[in-house]
């Protein structure tokens, strides 16, 4: 059982973490309390953070773009003010000046969604690869991809070589 | 855990297809309780095996991308926590 001394601290460290990168959790604080503990339900569950508003397969590789921060959160951000769940929001939605709408799901079946491990092309002559979080976009050029992503904190499987 | 009836008035056939963990689909859920309507609702995270098998085939005829909450009112088909259409839907508007 998720217990609220649980909920709570990883609130906390959600909502530092979004702060420090220019991110916005939804300023519902009951209802973001409740995506926190189906957050911590699903880790209890399946040993990872799946998204609380999909249905994961239980298999950690089939649900690497759910796992919360997803790999949609940011285009959802952009287009609709909010990720799937409305966990996160941007800044327009944060400070009421643009409301919640539904969000549609842009996750597509298992087979449209792109491998992960996608054939990039390689730039000739780069002194490092060059890896893309698929989360945030962040970009670095260095032998392996870094543990957790500085902006964004996805871990380093959600990274991609992207030159 | 199967189907479970909530009892209400009976504004015709209702059945809510959720998550035990999503948000819009307490939203809905706590929408159905306040229209104080008669509905049906599973909770498909917490379903295995064949009875999983079954709700998935059930829920896909509705939706086929098998998202939450889906609501079927009276062969009406609502995607997501749209409050307006699920009132209309229930004669609530």
């Amino acid at each position: 059982m998720v217990s609220d001394e649980d909920v709570e601290r990883l609130y906390q460290r959600l909502k530092d973490d979004a702060e420090s990168a220019g991110y916005h959790l939804n300023s519902d604080r009951q209802f973001v309390m409740g995506v926190v503990r189906g957050l911590l339900t699903n880790e209890e569950r399946f040993g990872y953070m799946a998204c609380p508003c999909r249905l994961p397969s239980g298999k950690r590789e089939e649900d690497l773009d759910i796992i919360c921060p997803c790999d949609y959160r940011d285009q959802d951000l952009a287009e609709f003010g909010a990720c799937y769940c409305a966990l996160y929001v941007s800044e327009r939605v944060a400070r009421g000046e643009e409301g919640l709408r539904p969000v549609p799901e842009r996750r597509g079946s298992r087979s449209s969604r792109p491998a992960s491990e996608t054939a990039e092309p390689h730039i000739e002559g780069l002194s490092k690869p060059v890896w893309r979080c698929r989360v945030c976009g962040y970009l670095c050029a260095r032998d392996e991809p870094p543990e957790i992503c500085p902006i964004c904190k996805a871990s380093r499987e959600r990274f991609e070589r992207f030159m | 855990m199967g189907k479970v009836h909530v009892d209400g008035h009976d504004a015709g056939a209702v059945t809510l297809y959720a998550l035990s963990t999503c948000m819009w689909c307490k939203k809905t859920r706590d929408l159905l309780s306040k229209l104080g309507v008669s509905y049906d609702y599973v909770y498909v995270d917490l379903t295995s095996g064949a009875e999983r098998a079954e709700l998935i085939d059930e829920l896909r005829k509705f939706n086929p991308d098998l998202t939450f909450p889906t609501l079927v009112a009276n062969g009406r088909v609502i995607i997501g926590f749209k409050e307006k259409e699920i009132m209309s839907a229930l004669g609530a508007l």
